[in-house]
């Protein structure tokens, strides 16, 4: 999961931010990291361009991107050549 | 030349070749400017500004929020005249290019959304607007030279009919390695050292490079 917090810290822009000070269950979005709606599009596109995962529905998006521990999940599950 | 003492200018703010003017001292200096995202970066990290946002900001806005950051220097102009009495009104000539290419060059694989909110040039006027709490009258003009006369006729309008009290103005330009803005603040008040606020003066801040205005 440090990887994809890093993954996550380059694609959003959060300079501030190292992966450690992200929590595996943190909420990502409002309370949490306190991302917007620009950064779950940009998250979209990080499964695409490094995962190659494309989410079957928006509506998906907001259990995904609930947590990085719900994102990593997501991508073992979802995978090209993994059996879901 | 309209030229009405019941506006001033005061305060200014330039920005250009590595360095930082506010008012009449030079308050940053980089002898070996880097590119301009770094050397936007080390201002922002040399005035200890906290706010996150600038991060994801194309180099416009960043250009735009420190100058207008640099220019207030910690007023609270939103509590003194009310957000809605607060207008914005900036210039430049390359309009939201600079984020345009780089957007055009994601398109080639996924087009990155973060990028392409910053395809508009009046962007910068929302992210200093945001930051300041300015909710009055905005406009981006997009011309091939700082218009000072039209400027002024402008934003000495805004005055005329009431519309604000306090305005935020003037020329934020970049693109790729040349970056150039000339902020200034106008209001009704003729505060410490204010200039007139006449198309004359707003050249000479367009022109600062020494460091030196003489009203």
């Amino acid at each position: 999961m440090a990887d994809l917090k890093q993954q996550i810290i380059a694609q959003l822009s959060l300079k501030d931010l190292k992966p450690e000070d992200i929590g595996d269950d943190q909420p990502l979005f409002v309370e949490g990291l306190g991302l917007d709606s620009i950064d779950a599009l940009e998250l979209i596109v990080l499964l695409q361009q490094v995962y190659k995962i494309k989410l079957a529905n928006a509506e998906e998006g907001q259990h995904v991107f609930r947590s990085v521990r719900t994102m990593a999940q997501y991508i073992m599950e979802h995978q090209p050549g993994t059996a879901s | 030349m309209k030229n009405d003492p019941k506006t001033y200018i005061t305060a200014y703010c330039s920005i250009s070749g590595g360095k930082v003017y506010k008012d009449d001292k030079l308050i940053f200096k980089e002898d070996t400017p880097d590119e301009t995202a770094d050397f936007l970066l080390s201002v922002y990290k040399s005035f200890s500004i906290d706010y996150p946002k600038f991060y994801k900001m194309d180099n416009l806005s960043k250009l735009g929020f420190l100058a207008a950051e640099l220019l207030l220097g910690g007023r609270q102009i939103a509590e003194e005249y009310g957000p809605e009495r607060i207008g914005v009104v900036f210039s430049n000539a390359s309009s939201s290019l600079d984020a345009d290419l780089k957007y055009f060059e994601t398109v080639k694989n996924i087009p990155s959304p973060a990028l392409f909110v910053y395809t508009l040039p009046n962007i910068v006027i929302g992210e200093v607007s945001i930051r300041h709490r300015c909710k009055g009258e905005n406009g981006f003009f997009i011309r091939d030279r700082f218009d000072t006369d039209w400027m002024q006729f402008y934003v000495q309008d805004l005055f005329d009919r009431g519309r604000v009290e306090s305005c935020i103005c003037g020329w934020v330009e970049c693109l790729e390695a040349h970056y150039h803005a000339a902020v200034y603040l106008v209001e009704s008040c003729p505060g410490e050292k204010a200039l007139p606020f006449n198309s004359k003066h707003i050249h000479q801040i367009y022109e600062t490079d020494n460091g030196e205005i003489n009203g």
